[in-house]
């Protein structure tokens, strides 16, 4: 589950924790604090936002514990929130995966939705292009994610694999512990269709994706 | 004004096929940066004129007390500017408080001056036809530590407490995306779209060089812009709710950014994209 970055950061989080800050990256250790002062000083900043908005801001029990072990959680941790996050992924009552590729398409390109500066009728996007490579022929894709060029090439077009693609969209921690990525069903940031569209445009053989 | 601004427009209009064309993060890196030390001067950047007009606002009487802010302390004493800067946010004794540039300024404007500052907080952005004082003010101030080392002051139990806070901050995910700051800024090398993510996880070069140039004079936003707005701006793309203006949740992300940039060379008004 770990890459060799994120197993260096456990290491060094697990080395503060237990009180034996690494030399190397002394000032980088952590100054342990009360977690009720953290609250006191979002009250004093988000305090005057609608009930809703600042409802964003309190973790649900798998946020908490990702926040807690910044990202790099134990595995019994690990375990519990794919569990926890798994049970919240509502799959097609239609058992169909894929939607259209060219809606997938706007939909991976666009990054609006969900800003206090959006208006309430903005339809978000996925902006999957700020982290991913997708199209080849698409220069501007940010580098946070893997690269997913050829998506449903490489995995043969299986639709167990395109099961799976609409799950981890639905909800990234249903698959990795403390995913960076968003969890665009279970937070409804994404429709269902719009997850059915952006399968589509990793797993339809006719998506630029897979050229 | 309108020249200067017409003129950093084209730059940048001329680069963006080269930016497309080049294919390459570095190529167009390399080419910001001959952009950035070719408009960085007094006589080209328009964030300069928001220093002049800071001047102004730092010597103009104003308030029920109709005194200018050079009675102000930013830390060195009543009015004394240079190197001010460098050390903030830090511990004042006469408020209680760790206060960044902004909050101390307001502070100032209240309790040196008398003023009633809703209309300073209301204008604490220009956007059209809309100046701010805030933005000309920190302008003029941080530039009287252009030259001059980061050197945020972390003795003062209160400072400590801000960076520690601030650290927790920055790793506190949330929003419908349940993006934090490190989402973006706690790995090298790592970039959103084509815009390169500096590493603030660490100290040293990246967030030393972030740092040591704000405030900047946003080219996309025809504005010079502190560093208040850059975290309003990046938690408005957090999806979170909007952080109060002088709040303390900014100040001590900003204590822990500038720990993290502590001896970094200040160059500011710096320009960006």
């Amino acid at each position: 589950m770990h890459t060799t970055s994120r197993f260096a950061a456990f290491v060094l989080t697990a080395g503060v924790i237990a009180g034996f800050p690494l030399t190397a990256n002394a000032q980088a250790t952590t100054t342990k604090v009360d977690p009720a002062l953290v609250e006191t000083y979002l009250q004093a900043t988000f305090g005057k936002a609608p009930p809703e908005w600042q409802s964003r801001i309190k973790p649900d029990d798998t946020l908490a514990t990702c926040n807690l072990y910044r990202n790099d959680v134990p595995s019994a941790e690990a375990d519990k929130i794919v569990a926890r996050e798994l049970a919240k992924v509502v799959f097609p009552a239609d058992g169909k995966w894929l939607g259209n590729w060219k809606e997938g398409q706007k939909i991976a390109n666009n990054g609006r939705g969900g800003q206090f500066s959006d208006d309430d009728k903005t339809i978000s996007g996925g902006n999957c292009y700020a982290c991913h490579q997708m199209e080849k022929a698409e220069v501007s894709y940010g580098t946070l994610g893997p690269s997913l060029t050829s998506y449903g090439k490489d995995r043969k077009f299986d639709p167990a694999e395109a099961k799976n693609a609409f799950a981890k969209i639905y909800d990234s921690q249903a698959v990795v512990a403390c995913s960076n990525m968003p969890r665009f069903g279970a937070n409804k940031v994404l429709s269902e269709q719009q997850i059915k569209d952006i399968v589509a445009f990793l797993f339809d053989p006719e998506s630029p994706v897979n050229k | 004004m309108r020249l200067a601004k017409a003129a950093a427009a084209a730059a940048v209009i001329l680069l963006l096929p080269l930016n497309i064309a080049a294919r390459a993060q570095d190529a167009s890196e390399k080419e910001i940066e001959r952009y950035r030390a070719m408009i960085s001067d007094p006589f080209s950047n328009p964030g300069f004129l928001a220093v002049d007009r800071g001047e102004i606002l730092w010597g103009e009487k104003r308030g029920s007390k109709n005194v200018s802010l050079e009675g102000c302390d930013l830390g060195l004493g009543a009015g004394k500017l240079e190197g001010a800067f460098a050390q903030l946010p830090r511990f004042f004794a006469d408020s209680g408080r760790v206060m960044d540039l902004e909050q101390r300024l307001l502070w100032c404007m209240q309790n040196v001056q008398g003023l009633d500052t809703k209309d300073v907080v209301a204008r604490r952005f220009s956007g059209p036809g809309k100046a701010s004082d805030m933005e000309d003010l920190v302008a003029f101030i941080a530039n009287k530590s252009s030259g001059m080392k980061i050197d945020v002051q972390l003795k003062h139990p209160k400072e400590q407490e801000m960076a520690a806070v601030g650290e927790a901050l920055f790793y506190r995910r949330g929003g419908v995306m349940d993006f934090s700051c490190a989402t973006c800024h706690a790995d090298e090398g790592k970039r959103i779209r084509l815009q390169g993510l500096p590493d603030f996880s660490k100290p040293g070069k990246q967030p030393q060089e972030t740092m040591g140039t704000w405030p900047t004079y946003r080219v996309s936003q025809g504005a010079l812009r502190t560093m208040q707005h850059r975290l309003w701006d990046c938690y408005r793309q957090q999806r979170w709710p909007v952080p109060e203006y002088g709040s303390d949740t900014i100040t001590a992300l900003t204590v822990f950014l500038q720990k993290q940039a502590m001896g970094g060379e200040i160059a500011v008004p710096s320009i960006k994209r």
